[in-house]
């Protein structure tokens, strides 16, 4: 840093910060907002039908739905531990 | 937030302009309304006892004693919120549009049953921000029930027309970087923007004595909010008050 640098004062722009972290929450809530509230018991039920089979965390079923046009795609993903 | 502040001068700024508007108070339980418009010891009946047929709407309206085409209906403080009933708020809705040309809904916070009962039969909507992440987050909250819990969302009707009025607005701090800009703000909400009303302390004096901010019309503030009516009216007016005023080297040694 030089002599200079110093007093031009690199004061945190706090307002950059605030509109970068609403965009990501706002962006994230907008999606969600979207979804059919059936989605979170979609969830949770497919995560007891293959626990009877294989032992997954909460969080490694993964369920979406994508609107089209024409159709909705309902996206679901499913992280099976590793052995 | 600033939404009862703003409910008082937008609806004082529509009665000026000769048009008969009411404004009513849907924060039943935490009334405040008639205190911001100065009529607090003139409730004699409110909104609650309307719905509920213990009064008229003739015995319940308030007339404002600065604009003579201006009347408020003021919140119940006692009743349970949950007395709003859908279709209570729509048969007093029904019978003030009859003579009313404009009826301002003052919506409590948050996104409970009374912020949803204001909203509900809303032809446009005006949502308060500030330029605040807390207050970004929640406008944008709210603009999702606009969307999706109004009666027009509910009926395939056009949407709610909404518009931004970004309050508490300090140009300076922008400047510095220390406050969301307006565009920062616009570009988030992605709704137009109706007015900036900036951050003075002729808010919290008018609020003291029960006046509207619009009436102190030598005022930043209050040209911000009359300009904003005038824009809601459908003029076209150029945004004031968003640049910071460049302070002259005595100004700033005396001022500070």
């Amino acid at each position: 840093m030089s002599f200079l640098d110093y007093f031009k004062s690199k004061k945190t722009n706090t307002a950059s910060i605030a509109k970068e972290r609403l965009q990501i929450i706002v962006a994230h809530e907008r999606g969600h907002r979207e979804q059919p509230d059936y989605l979170p018991q979609l969830q949770q039920e497919l995560l007891a039908v293959i626990r009877k089979y294989v032992q997954i965390d909460d969080d490694m079923v993964q369920v979406e739905v994508d609107r089209n046009d024409s159709c909705s795609i309902l996206e679901l993903n499913v992280t099976l531990p590793e052995h | 937030m600033g939404k009862t502040t703003t409910s008082a001068s937008i609806s004082t700024g529509l009665a000026r302009r000769g048009h008969k508007t009411v404004v009513i108070d849907f924060d039943v339980g935490l009334r405040n309304l008639d205190l911001i418009m100065n009529c607090e010891r003139r409730v004699v009946y409110d909104f609650v006892n309307v719905i509920q047929g213990e009064a008229s709407l003739n015995q319940a309206l308030i007339r404002d004693k600065r604009v003579d085409t201006l009347y408020i209906l003021p919140a119940s403080q006692t009743r349970e919120k949950e007395a709003l009933t859908k279709e209570g708020v729509e048969a007093v809705i029904n019978e003030l549009s009859e003579t009313f040309d404009y009826i301002v809904c003052d919506s409590p916070a948050g996104i409970e049953h009374g912020a949803q009962m204001a909203l509900y039969y809303a032809d446009e909507a005006v949502v308060v921000t500030n330029p605040e992440v807390s207050s970004v987050r929640d406008s944008d909250r709210i603009l999702g029930i606009l969307q999706s819990k109004s009666r027009r969302a509910e009926m395939s009707q056009d949407p709610v027309k909404e518009h931004l009025l970004l309050t508490r607005y300090n140009p300076e701090r922008v400047e510095r970087g220390e406050m969301l800009s307006v565009s920062d703000v616009e570009e988030i909400l992605a709704i137009p923007l109706l007015g900036v009303i900036p951050e003075s302390q002729v808010v919290l004096n008018a609020s003291n004595q029960g006046t509207p901010v619009i009436l102190e019309e030598e005022s930043d503030a209050g040209q911000a909010y009359d300009d904003a009516v005038a824009r809601l009216l459908g003029e076209e007016r150029e945004h004031r008050f968003m640049t910071a005023q460049k302070k002259g080297f005595f100004s700033r040694m005396f001022k500070g």
